[in-house]
């Protein structure tokens, strides 16, 4: 399941999608963000059908990544991004 | 000297339904989905994977309560006891303030289920329409979420926007839809970007001599073009279902559609129990997987 944790307002649209196909539940993206937007559950709550452990983005975030995510996206010579580099798994994908 | 009661435009009919043809008394496993929604709160009762019954309401100011006053309303008409229930899922807005609920899910897992339910298997594409926000969902044939988007910063296209123009022109909230068609040239959309800017320019237009119908056209526009941004970033694949309150009004659907250029699916059921429909579904196979409560 691709999952797309985020907003669209006036400004843009602002999604981090969470392939769930690909996603082991590892944490190592929960570690690397600077701004602790991920977090690992047991129960995926999108699929209750799903037995083991899911990232996704925590609800206090969910509705202001433009701001949390703003400090790893400088608007000139924008390096990786960290959670995307941790993903070993290629789960982690950015809209903006 | 007695106030006088302010007209509710917004208001829509409380329902609450019973099968005949099913009987609880034979079923092996009684679940219920409550979808406690910030508008609108549905209680579904199945027997075995069938719809017994159901209720819906309005959610009111206090979630923990609602969900229980619209569990009874769905029992209403039933003669079963409340203990007879094997597994309760609450989801929905309010989910985790369902005291009676085993377990908590979303309402974009429960929408895609119940659509698969009330729709048919060949749903691939869920827009459900809330009170306070929009979600669009890509399933499988088994109603399992492949892709979903929900949009639930901002109130703009969701029902609780259509609310406040009901409100604001008058207008009961189940007309709008026929309402908004009575015009002779399609008006121009108004701002889809904020309800509150949709508002005030809604006003100016009838300051210069707009007819109620054509704001209402302008705004089911606004409505459906901002829904089909959220769809456009995620694809429609046929078959395209719409759950929720939004489903009944002809105004927006209507001009959505041929933006898709889809036909909707059509069902007999109340669009607005699918989360209810959902939730009982997963804890019917919650209790195929004995996760149930147990017979007391």
């Amino acid at each position: 399941m691709l999952a797309n944790y985020g907003y669209q307002d006036g400004s843009g649209e602002y999604f981090i999608t969470i392939d769930t196909e690909k996603c082991n539940g590892c944490g190592d993206c929960v570690e690397t963000c600077p701004a602790k937007v991920f977090v690992v559950v047991d129960e995926d709550p999108h699929d209750p059908m799903r037995e083991g452990p899911v990232a996704m983005v925590a609800l206090d975030k969910k509705k202001k990544i433009k701001y949390e995510c703003n400090p790893c996206k400088p608007s000139v010579h924008r390096p990786p991004l960290p959670c995307v580099q941790a993903c070993k798994a290629g789960a982690v994908l950015h809209s903006w | 000297m007695a106030e006088e009661k302010k007209p509710e435009f917004w208001r829509w009919t409380e329902t609450n339904w019973l099968s005949s043809q099913i009987d609880w008394k034979k079923a092996k496993y009684i679940t219920v989905g409550i979808d406690v929604g910030s508008v609108s709160t549905q209680a579904v009762v199945m027997a075995d994977g069938e719809v017994l019954a159901y209720g819906n309401m309005r959610t009111g100011s206090d979630s923990p309560n609602s969900a229980r006053k619209g569990l009874h309303f769905a029992l209403e008409k039933t003669d079963m006891p409340e203990s007879r229930i094997d597994y309760c899922v609450g989801t929905g807005y309010g989910r985790v303030n369902v005291p009676v609920a085993d377990r908590c899910i979303t309402e974009i897992a429960c929408h895609a289920r119940g659509a698969n339910f009330i729709y048919g298997p060949q749903v691939r594409t869920v827009l459900d329409v809330g009170g306070q926000d929009i979600k669009a969902i890509q399933c499988d044939d088994k109603g399992k979420v492949t892709n979903f988007l929900m949009n639930d910063k901002c109130a703009a296209g969701t029902g609780r926007g259509m609310e406040v123009f009901a409100d604001l022109l008058g207008v009961p909230i189940v007309e709008v839809g026929e309402r908004s068609y009575k015009v002779k040239q399609e008006p121009p959309a108004v701002s889809n970007t904020c309800v509150v800017y949709a508002k005030s320019e809604a006003t100016g237009l009838l300051r210069i001599g707009w007819s109620t119908e054509e704001v209402l056209a302008a705004y089911c526009r606004a409505m459906a073009e901002r829904i089909y941004s959220l769809l456009e970033r995620m694809g429609v694949t046929p078959e395209f279902a719409v759950t929720g309150g939004m489903a009944k009004n002809r105004g927006v659907i209507g001009r959505l559609m041929p933006m898709i250029g889809l036909e909707p699916a059509k069902t007999t059921w109340d669009t607005q129990i699918a989360g209810g429909v959902g939730a009982a579904l997963f804890g019917y196979a919650l209790c195929q997987r004995g996760k149930g409560r147990g017979r007391k």
